[in-house]
């Protein structure tokens, strides 16, 4: 192990922090309202709009239920087109956005629906309007569930990430891919795998911590 | 306005002096407008409402008159369509066809705009007090508020206003799971009221409690109807609640208004089964009932308490004592207990006559197997 690979450690570690937490941004701003969509237009939600309900949750399906690795490939026009490369730590944020959206929204949704309706009606007999009804009922209603969704995300992205080494993103998953297995240095490919657990195990706890933090003032 | 438009009839110096004075006279007509309208309260006519969810007829056909500055309530047991009626008469639903009409004004066909401003008249509280977890005792009070936009200072005093009129300033700050459920009731009738509702609707407001509890959500809505001049209209499935707290009554089944009229008439005189019906599940007002079961209904304390043991709560010992000594009873409670398998029957009475006779009675019952307990005057 010399110096020089625990350079390349430290940088890759800084990629894929640098990776997750960009992707993490980009598909809470295009999940977040996708799910608001999902859970408004719902049969029984406030806004009751069953085509586009129907239209919205199949596209979201079909996101979610695409391989990310293809999605990586199909995606680099769109990576080209955005960040001006398709490949490299940059690029990639592109497709792990696109990938990580509609789990974002899924999970948007699930928790606003968890939102006891009773509220929601408590709320409209005040006079309420639809946009009061989302941003200052159903949102800070569903927040602890929010941000369990939101540490969830957070760590299938490092997953997705560390996927995203093979097709040369950079991040820890390529490095260990590269050094760890192709050079045939399995310390370094041990050593990745271990700071990617860390990280997990890290956004978990503080994730728990929020949440429960949430929960103890209620 | 209409005061506005006479005036512009009368002569024309007159007009002339209204022209100049246009901004300031029409700033009166509307201060007067408001104070009568806080003065005045809504009166809501109901006309052949129908409300049917796929082929089930939730609401067939109810139309009511419910006068303003009363509290009145709607009865009916689960699946009469009450809650159907309520989420029509406070306009979170349209009907079918039919109409509601608050006062003069025509509100199930508004539209969603002027429903949303027509909403904000209107206060509710709901079964599950339905509070938002997210926020404390006083920010839950705070919202109708601050969806109105009222500004910051006023919320604050008015919140302040609130908690104390339903007896709860302490618990400002307090999440609401740590509140019990009649102080979440509290809260939500505080919430209910914090823009100056016309109308209160009560959705089973206390079905949720114990009866004590109940008895005190109910004499606090009672209080404020009074004090704000509110027309209350409360939905339930207790003819307990109607009894203690509603002037008039509508019975509904089955969709459908089958009896309406003041409590007391309905209670005096019930005219259907559904009435007779609730009338016979009435459990006794708790404030006369003693923890034994007896039910005390005269003032005038009384000396002795009787227990009748089994087959001696059949038998009639009290009127074989009166023929043979010459005593008279002044019963003033009375009630029978199921004990397991064994009844007990016990009644509070007095014994009056010459004391000699009244000795001999007690002997009498007590050799009958009836415990006497005298109470140490």
């Amino acid at each position: 192990m010399t110096p020089a690979i625990w350079k390349l450690i430290g940088e890759s570690t800084l990629q894929t922090l640098s990776m997750v937490f960009f992707s993490t941004l980009f598909s809470v701003i295009l999940g977040l309202p996708l799910g608001i969509l999902l859970c408004v237009t719902a049969p029984g939600g406030i806004r009751q709009k069953p085509v586009l309900n129907e239209v919205l949750s199949r596209i979201v399906n079909v996101l979610r239920s695409f391989p990310f690795i293809i999605l990586i490939i199909i995606l680099f026009p769109l990576s080209r087109l955005v960040v001006g490369t398709a490949i490299g730590t940059k690029a990639t944020i592109v497709p792990l956005s696109i990938a990580a959206a509609p789990f974002v929204a899924r999970i948007v949704e699930s928790s606003l629906k968890e939102v006891d309706p009773g509220v929601v009606q408590a709320s409209r007999a005040m006079g309420s309007t639809n946009t009061q009804i989302v941003f200052k009922v159903l949102l800070p209603e569903a927040l602890p569930s929010l941000i369990s969704g939101l540490t969830l995300t957070i760590i299938n992205l490092i997953g997705y990430s560390a996927m995203a080494g093979a097709v040369g993103g950079g991040g820890l998953g390529d490095l260990a891919i590269r050094y760890g297995y192709q050079r045939f240095r399995p310390a370094v490919m041990a050593i990745a795998v271990v700071i990617i657990l860390v990280l997990v195990e890290v956004i978990q706890f503080i994730g728990n911590k929020i949440s429960a933090k949430m929960m103890g003032r209620r | 306005m209409q005061y506005f438009t006479s005036c512009f009839s009368s002569a024309r110096p007159t007009v002339l002096f209204l022209m100049r004075n246009f901004y300031m006279i029409l700033m009166i007509c509307n201060t007067i407008r408001r104070n009568s309208s806080q003065e005045m309260t809504v009166q809501i006519e109901l006309k052949n409402l129908v409300r049917t969810y796929n082929t089930v007829h939730a609401v067939e056909g109810v139309s009511l008159s419910i006068p303003s500055n009363e509290i009145f309530g709607i009865i009916g047991l689960s699946g009469a369509g009450k809650s159907t009626l309520v989420r029509l008469v406070s306009l979170l639903e349209k009907p079918d066809s039919g109409e509601v009409w608050y006062d003069e004004q025509r509100v199930d066909n508004l539209p969603e705009k002027e429903l949303i401003q027509q909403r904000r008249h209107l206060g509710m509280i709901f079964q599950n007090f339905n509070l938002f977890s997210s926020r404390t005792a006083g920010q839950n009070i705070a919202y109708p508020m601050e969806i109105c936009k009222y500004p910051k200072d006023k919320i604050r005093e008015r919140v302040a206003e609130l908690l104390d009129l339903v007896g709860l300033s302490d618990r400002a700050d307090a999440p609401i799971s740590t509140l019990s459920g009649g102080q979440k009731q509290r809260i939500a009738i505080a919430r209910a009221l914090a823009c100056k509702p016309d109308i209160l609707f009560c959705d089973e407001a206390t079905s949720a409690l114990d009866p004590k509890t109940t008895q005190q959500i109910l004499a606090l809505i009672k209080d404020i109807q009074k004090k704000m001049n509110l027309t209350v209209v409360m939905i339930t499935h207790q003819m307990e609640v109607v009894r203690d707290a509603c002037d008039k009554v509508a019975v509904l089944s089955e969709g459908k208004v089958v009896e309406q009229g003041s409590v007391k008439d309905l209670f005096a005189n019930p005219k259907t089964n559904v009435t007779k019906e609730f009338l016979s599940h009435l459990t006794t007002n708790t404030a006369n009932v003693r923890e034994d079961g007896v039910v005390i209904w005269s003032d005038v304390p009384a000396h002795y308490t009787l227990r009748f043991l089994n087959d001696r709560v059949e038998t009639p010992v009290i009127s074989d004592i009166i023929r043979e000594f010459d005593v008279v009873f002044n019963i003033s409670g009375a009630g029978i207990q199921k004990v397991g398998d064994t009844k007990m029957g016990t009644m509070v009475c007095d014994i009056s006559g010459e004391p000699k006779a009244v000795k001999a009675a007690l002997k009498a019952i007590r050799e009958r197997g009836v415990t006497v307990e005298e109470e140490q005057a």
